[in-house]
């Protein structure tokens, strides 16, 4: 089943849906480093959250021009490991898993 | 099976199920609301409260909520409502507790509504999770069960779904009796290319969107695969599916595709069960 839309249709369609979501990400990057500036600690930029740090990873993969980035983004954001552990000391997830120094 | 009248072709093409969603947490007036958008028939997978219960007792209550309350609630809106039973994997490291309220399971799988086991799978993919996981999978497939299976949250799911397959592959269950849920762009393709059935939820912030559940139907195809909304004591939607066809029909699709994921691809589903019927309203 291919899309029936035209790419300008895609783009009539959820552009200005996606340019808030962009000014959504921007303000609360924003809103971090106001707060870690108060705070003195490391920005958006150097910070060691792993959160902050998983989605500026994938901002990055967004730009890259290949396909497929959801799942791109997904697989990021993913435990590789295989095994299972050795028990489950919380029942939350975090949303991503701590990034190597190699990420995007 | 579809009993009753013969309904009018506005209604078939409004009609619908939702195949995961969690009633014993929502209000009446939400199954008013799914009547009214076009909602059929539901299934409702054993889950987690939002808090660990105390004892196996607890879990008995709830499965008579299940099986007796919950189809009743339904009915007064001319929805068919089925049920799947286990004990979750949120509560599933503790295998002490978690035996008990398997032991109590097999005199509930003789309630009419009941299609199987559900919703197994892995939470924090533990090995006491996996334990009690390939335990619910026994007892399905002695007894020849449909099963339904959470996948992990977040950056677990991958690793998660990968284990679940393996789990399922070990004990020889047929894959087109499994329905592998909450998958999304990651995890689809291993899904449908091993057989299963695969589930995309529509649920807020950390699963699909209409828009990104479409996606994954043009990329991926509508075979094998249904829409549901998971829609629970969280922020989460019980209109969710009719607002994915809503976003499929303002693409373009045709309404048989559209029917075909919200409609015909779970009733083929889950009508593998005998105990599957569909109620439709009278005139």
């Amino acid at each position: 089943m291919s899309i029936p839309l035209r790419a300008e249709q895609v783009a009539d369609l959820a552009f200005l849906e996606h340019r808030a979501k962009v000014v959504d990400i921007a303000a609360f990057l924003d809103r971090f480093d106001r707060a870690a500036l108060a705070e003195g600690i490391a920005s958006s930029a150097t910070t060691d959250d792993v959160r902050i740090r998983a989605l500026c990873a994938a901002l990055d993969l967004l730009r890259d021009g290949h396909a497929e980035r959801a799942r791109r983004v997904l697989e990021l954001w993913s435990d590789h490991s295989l095994e299972p552990i050795a028990h489950a000391h919380t029942k939350g997830a975090v949303g991503a898993v701590r990034l190597p120094p190699s990420a995007p | 099976m579809l009993c009753g009248f013969r309904p009018r072709h506005r209604e078939l093409t409004r009609m619908y199920i939702d195949p995961h969603v969690h009633m014993v947490s929502r209000t009446t007036d939400d199954y008013q609301r799914m009547a009214l958008a076009g909602c059929v028939a539901i299934t409702e997978p054993a889950f987690w409260a939002g808090y660990d219960r105390s004892c196996a007792q607890g879990f008995v209550d709830y499965f008579r909520q299940l099986t007796e309350t919950e189809p009743k609630r339904a009915a007064q809106f001319g929805i068919s409502h089925h049920t799947w039973l286990c004990i979750n994997p949120k509560e599933s490291e503790d295998i002490g507790l978690a035996r008990e309220v398997l032991a109590e399971i097999p005199r509930f799988l003789e309630c009419p509504s009941v299609l199987g086991i559900g919703e197994i799978g892995l939470n924090k993919n533990s090995r006491n999770e996996l334990v009690v996981l390939e335990e619910h999978i026994a007892l399905a497939k002695a007894r020849n069960l449909l099963i339904l299976v959470h996948t992990p949250h977040l950056e677990d799911k991958l690793k998660g779904t990968r284990l679940i397959l393996d789990a399922i592959r070990h004990h020889g269950v047929e894959p087109g009796r499994v329905l592998i849920d909450h998958v999304e762009e990651h995890t689809v393709r291993m899904v449908l290319d091993r057989g299963f059935w695969a589930g995309m939820t529509l649920y807020p912030d950390t699963k699909c969107t209409p828009q990104r559940a479409t996606d994954i139907f043009e990329m991926h195809g509508t075979d094998r695969i249904w829409i549901n909304s998971a829609a629970d004591w969280g922020i989460s939607d019980p209109l969710a599916v009719p607002k994915c066809r809503d976003e499929m029909r303002r693409r373009g699709h045709l309404a048989d595709i559209i029917r075909k994921v919200s409609f015909e691809n779970p009733k083929t589903f889950l009508s593998q069960s005998a105990n599957f019927r569909l109620r439709t309203p009278a005139h």
